[in-house]
């Protein structure tokens, strides 16, 4: 049974948001896509600075298994990256929503009440 | 359609994660793909492999002459089994000199050799050795009765030992490797496709799921089709429909030594299409890359070679994350003319790969 902490907003391509203190966004993959793909070995991080929209491809991970895009759930710009997954892609398996973050967003618009809550998307990996 | 081997219900009961395989339901891993590779290369693993098709060769009359039809059938020579057990590989050509499958064939005795041949090609594969066995008088019976239970890794033989039925263990404690032996309704060899030591287990569909408890109770641990197939990409073994297809000669999928080009006038079907490739000069070959720099190979990835002046291209055929060498690793189909490194273009960007044999672990140890 997948993790959905119910603090974190979610889309359906299985990216999770938490809103910081700061105002910026952490985005990750959910506990639920972290077990599809299997063991990570590889994880393309966007560059910090870089502008996307939302539904961007701006992220690639990849298991043993297969390359999977990561797509922005929401439209900003990329203020830091999680450097740690270049050497150690693996944390993202042993923890999606807290070390295994992928990076952080300045959001340029409120595109929030677009996402989905964990009750919502719960429902939605149950299908 | 939708197969379950009758090892599925044990597959469930260890918690393994099940995906649609060539039309059988199998699973991929037990919870970590990764895990379960270095468990096979250092220790001992077990894989359900009933998916795969047995079939027994017998002769229909006095008349019939399997050795023949084999010779006739696939492009190595089944000549070279002389001794009573031992094991051949080979590819089964079609007319164009492409490739209908890889196959190993065991030698028991003039009336009974045993071929084991892949899931995903079964029909086709069934009805080509059927449709030329009729002229030899050759009966071809496939052992649907039989589950296969592949146990590897440097500990697997003594792991199997300890619960493998007695007159099973006598059978097998002599075997050389790439021979098997029968003992009843059970046939073990000890051949594999991890590169490691081992043995695959035949048996009847009604005793499987007990050895495969008894293995788990020794500390086999089960390993799905994900660890199956980074074992055989590190091995250097080819698999079908990826390194080699129909519309591909042995040639040039790295099994050029797996035809047997003597006795000259031996008749294979695809001989003479193969024969002219190679007189006139066999433009690619398959090699090993190594990645090195950050990223993962995959197949279809698109090889860029530079010679004398010129780009020249090829392509990736498996590709995947090496656990052993905890680099990306990958067989690729290449120009002849490729030097000691390539690129890779990986999502618009070309990455520097490393080109080197076709092997890259074995027994335990990078090569």
């Amino acid at each position: 049974m997948s993790e959905v902490p119910s603090e974190l907003k979610y889309t359906k391509s299985h990216e999770w948001l938490r809103v910081e203190d700061d105002g910026l966004i952490t985005i990750g993959i959910t506990d639920h896509a972290q077990e599809l793909l299997g063991d990570l070995v590889f994880v393309e991080l966007p560059e910090a600075g870089t502008e996307f929209v939302t539904g961007d491809e701006c992220c690639v991970v990849e298991s043993v298994k297969a390359a999977s895009d990561v797509y922005m759930p929401i439209s900003g710009e990329i203020v830091e990256v999680n450097e740690a997954l270049a050497d150690e892609p693996e944390i993202i398996n042993t923890s999606p929503y807290d070390s295994g973050w992928l990076f952080k967003v300045k959001p340029s618009a409120d595109e929030l009440a677009d996402l989905m809550d964990a009750d919502a998307y719960q429902t939605e990996i149950e299908e | 359609m939708s197969n379950k081997t009758v090892l599925f219900d044990k597959h469930v009961e260890y918690k393994g994660k099940i995906v649609d395989f060539a039309g059988w339901q199998m699973p991929v891993n037990y919870g970590s793909q990764i895990d379960e590779h270095h468990q096979v290369r250092k220790d001992a693993g077990m894989f359900d492999v009933s998916h795969m098709v047995i079939v027994d060769l017998k002769l229909d009359s006095e008349s019939g002459d399997i050795k023949g039809f084999l010779q006739y059938l696939l492009a190595n020579d089944v000549a070279k089994l002389t001794e009573s057990g031992k094991a051949l590989y080979s590819c089964m050509l079609n007319e164009q000199g492409g490739v209908i499958d890889d196959l190993i064939v065991y030698y028991m005795s003039e009336n009974w050799y045993r071929v084991v041949v892949n899931a995903g090609t079964r029909e086709k594969d069934l009805a080509w050795i059927n449709q030329h066995a009729a002229k030899f008088d050759v009966i071809v019976r496939e052992r649907e009765d039989l589950a296969m239970i592949a146990v590897q890794g440097p500990n697997a033989r003594d792991k199997a030992f300890e619960v493998l039925p007695v007159d099973v263990v006598e059978a097998a404690t002599p075997l050389k490797r790439f021979f098997g032996a029968d003992c009843g309704d059970w046939f073990i060899g000890r051949t594999g496709y991890t590169g490691e030591d081992g043995f695959e287990i035949m048996l009847p569909d009604s005793e499987a799921a007990a050895l495969w408890d008894k293995l788990a109770g020794v500390g086999v641990k089960p390993c799905g089709l994900g660890a199956r197939d980074t074992l055989r990409l590190e091995a250097g073994m080819n698999l079908y429909g990826s390194d080699m297809t129909e519309d591909t000669s042995p040639l040039v999928s790295g099994l050029g030594w797996t035809i047997a080009w003597q006795p000259e006038d031996r008749d294979f079907i695809g001989r003479s299409v193969i024969e002219n490739e190679k007189a006139g000069g066999v433009k690619q070959k398959i090699v090993g890359l190594v990645l090195e720099e950050r990223g993962v190979l995959r197949g279809h990835q698109k090889v860029i070679v530079e010679h004398e002046g010129a780009r020249l291209e090829g392509e990736i055929t498996s590709g995947t994350f090496s656990p052993s060498l905890q680099k990306s690793i990958a067989l690729a189909r290449v120009p002849v003319e490729i030097g000691e490194t390539c690129a890779v273009e990986i999502r618009g960007k070309l990455l520097k790969a490393r080109v080197v044999k076709p092997v890259f672990v074995r027994d335990g140890q990078p090569v």
